[in-house]
């Protein structure tokens, strides 16, 4: 997994409530046995207004100018601004794969699905949870300011505006550790396997149908 | 241990190791596999050199991406057949239990799980699919998995996790006539929101739930995702017990005393505390139709569509006019008013035996209504298919004007061929009403397998009960 240390990026606002993991990658594009290449179809229903099947050119297609993914101004930002309950529905991984492909690297809403919380974590992709007025004065700032950059430092817990505003956040102790060291969850479970195969012989003999 | 909730009962009995900070080793007991999660996950493990650590374990089935319809030709899209023989090629090399698409035992894998009795009371299951909280209904520890965790669980037979708050959602009393388990969900929704579960596990009790089948507790489980809740979970009881007797993955003579004497502690300890309480009386739920684009967006048949102006939050008020938008709907317009195009009866909700029954008592000796340019009944499984079968439910249908199809996930997610046209509005016993969610610009109405059967006779909503 890649770290996360510092981002010092371009801002987004998607000013919608309930973005669900079926409109940050429609199902047509779940049909891929790889994990990479879903930048492109990320919003597709929203960010094009022709209907997107694999295997399409997208650079081709026509593109939805009310989208704000396709403001110029919001041209290769990589914080995403949202509202609550970001991520809601299907646990598809494919929705913090698209989202880190076409290049963010943070998300901050006021809260989080709890599945693809978890998803992004695994993928180096950082979710922040603020409280709603902190979100909707960042909504406010970056609408009204071109070019709207934050400074998010995952070890110090801050978000810093260009004005030297600085918003602090919490973040899971472990969670955080693995994304400053860029560890893979696997590794470090492995680490137990001792205690799962003691547990495993622990649990056969109290509940065997359970191995059968 | 003092007073334990189920949710207690469930986690303490998977806890391999704790960390200091609460991150927490689950060893996970039952692995269900699907075409669609996996193949990331079978190839990142392939990649590090790892194998799966209890290939028992686990169950694989293909569903989202199986035609409905004919399938002695096989799948026609070449992207969706190659995930499929993906699915089986990683089965094969490595030698998983699989359902191929010929055996009767495919179908979606959340109504097979329980029907072959790989799903127990007091396991841990899980799968790459947010529904998996559906086989809670057999007081398991059942919830929804990304594909980085696919492959943690393939490689560990663990999870690293940190334990949810506890949630209630307790129903007292009868559920009136018509009235059904995805009604009683689908008015859990609406009242605590699609967030409202988000970081709890819920517990659903009280005599509502200890009323409901099987099959109607596993409709409320399976929504618990749609209320936030990764898992949704009910106690074990006779209902759960007489279920499961004699299913092949079941266990059988001695081993089957022993397990029953386990389930039956399976429950929350009198006085078991909870974080969050919530009450509702079963007698006043009525069926219910969603009118928007997210599940919380839930009326009574007999309401309205709602009027943004009388709403004062602004980000909710947006929600609505976006939804009305999409969904081509005007505020207050009644919901029996609604004409619909077609009618989808079918996926992990709402696709069992009882469903179907439920369903076909409703369209028996009627006819779809003439706007109506498709109504389908999609089982859940080649074995409720078999058993509709011997009960003449295809017959009811067909004769009605429904198409009975083969079993799979169909339009709940229309990742096969079953989809809407832009613009067109579903009937739907789904659990999904999202933008695109059953076709791009589909129009999804979330009802009850009754509502669904009501609605495609008469051509628009109807309330079932008087129907």
């Amino acid at each position: 997994m890649d770290k996360f240390i510092c981002v010092e990026g371009l801002v987004v606002p998607l000013d919608r409530a309930n973005v669900d993991t079926d409109a940050i990658i429609p199902k047509q594009f779940l049909k891929s046995i790889k994990r990479t290449g879903f930048g492109p179809n990320l919003f597709d229903e929203w960010r094009y207004l022709d209907y997107g099947e694999p295997g399409m050119e997208n650079s081709k297609r026509p593109l939805n100018p009310d989208f704000v993914l396709n403001q110029p101004r919001y041209h290769d930002a990589q914080i995403l601004l949202a509202r609550e309950n970001f991520g809601c529905g299907s646990s598809r991984e494919h929705a913090p794969w698209a989202l880190d492909d076409y290049g963010f690297r943070a998300i901050i809403a006021p809260s989080f699905a709890d599945i693809f919380c978890n998803n992004c974590f695994k993928n180096g992709l950082l979710p922040i949870v603020l409280d709603t007025a902190s979100v909707d004065d960042l909504f406010q700032a970056v609408t009204e300011t071109p070019g709207y950059h934050l400074k998010i430092d995952l070890e110090q817990q801050s978000i810093t505006t260009p004005n030297g505003i600085i918003y602090r956040f919490e973040v899971d102790t472990f969670r955080k550790n693995c994304l400053l060291n860029g560890l893979d969850d696997i590794g470090l479970t492995l680490q137990h396997v001792g205690e799962i195969k003691e547990y495993e012989a622990r649990r056969k003999s109290e509940a065997p149908w359970l191995f059968t | 241990m003092g007073t334990q909730t189920l949710y207690d009962k469930l986690w303490n009995s998977h806890l391999v190791h704790e960390e200091p900070d609460g991150t927490t080793l689950i060893y996970i007991d039952r692995h269900l596999v699907h075409e669609v999660t996996s193949p990331q996950a079978f190839e990142g493990l392939r990649l590090a050199g790892r194998k799966p650590w209890r290939i028992a374990s686990m169950l694989a089935v293909a569903d989202h991406n199986v035609p409905t319809t004919d399938r002695t030709q096989g799948i026609a899209d070449p992207i969706s057949r190659l995930q499929v023989e993906t699915l089986d090629s990683n089965c094969d090399e490595l030698g998983i239990t699989e359902f191929r698409m010929a055996d009767v035992r495919q179908g979606i894998v959340h109504v097979i799980g329980p029907e072959q009795g790989a799903t127990l009371p007091g396991m841990t299951v899980v799968c790459g699919d947010s529904h998996t909280s559906t086989h809670g209904a057999f007081a398991a520890l059942a919830f929804g998995i990304g594909t980085s965790e696919v492959e943690h669980v393939m490689a560990t037979q663990c999870l690293l996790m940190k334990k949810a708050h506890a949630m209630q959602v307790l129903v007292e009393g009868p559920l009136g006539k018509g009235v059904t388990a995805k009604d009683l969900v689908l008015a859990v929704i609406g009242k605590i929101g699609t967030a409202g579960g988000t970081g709890y596990a819920i517990e659903f009790a009280g005599s509502a739930i200890r009323a409901l089948s099987m099959e109607g507790r596993m409709t409320v489980c399976n929504m618990a995702i749609e209320a936030g809740a990764r898992a949704g979970m009910i106690a074990a009881d006779e209902i759960t017990i007489g279920y499961l007797k004699g299913r092949p993955f079941a266990p059988q003579g001695e081993l089957w005393d022993k397990a029953v004497d386990y389930w039956r502690t399976l429950h929350s300890d009198e006085g078991a505390q909870f974080d969050k309480v919530v009450r509702l009386d079963a007698a006043e739920i009525k069926p219910q139709v969603t009118w928007g684009t997210s599940p919380e967006m839930v009326v009574a048949v007999d309401g309205k569509v709602p009027d943004p102006a009388r709403e004062s939050d602004p980000v909710k008020r947006s929600s609505i006019d976006l939804s009305l938008k999409y969904m081509g709907l005007q505020p207050n317009t009644p919901i029996t008013e609604i004409q619909i195009d077609k009618v989808f009866i079918g996926s992990c909700t709402n696709a069992r035996i009882e469903d179907l029954r439920a369903a076909a008592e409703v369209v028996r000796g009627k006819h779809v209504a003439a706007n109506v340019k498709l109504a389908m009944a999609v089982p859940g499984s080649g074995l409720v298919k078999q058993q509709a079968e011997r009960e003449g439910l295809d017959k009811v249908f067909v004769e009605a004007g429904f198409e009975w199809r083969e079993p799979g996930c169909s339009m709940c997610l229309a990742m096969n061929a079953d989809r809407l046209e832009s613009g067109e509005r579903c009937a739907s016993t789904s659990n999904r009403n999202f933008e695109g969610r059953q076709g791009p610009g589909g129009r999804t109405h979330l009802v009850s397998p009754e509502m669904a059967a009501a609605a495609a006779i008469a051509g628009h909503f109807v309330d079932v009960r008087n129907f």
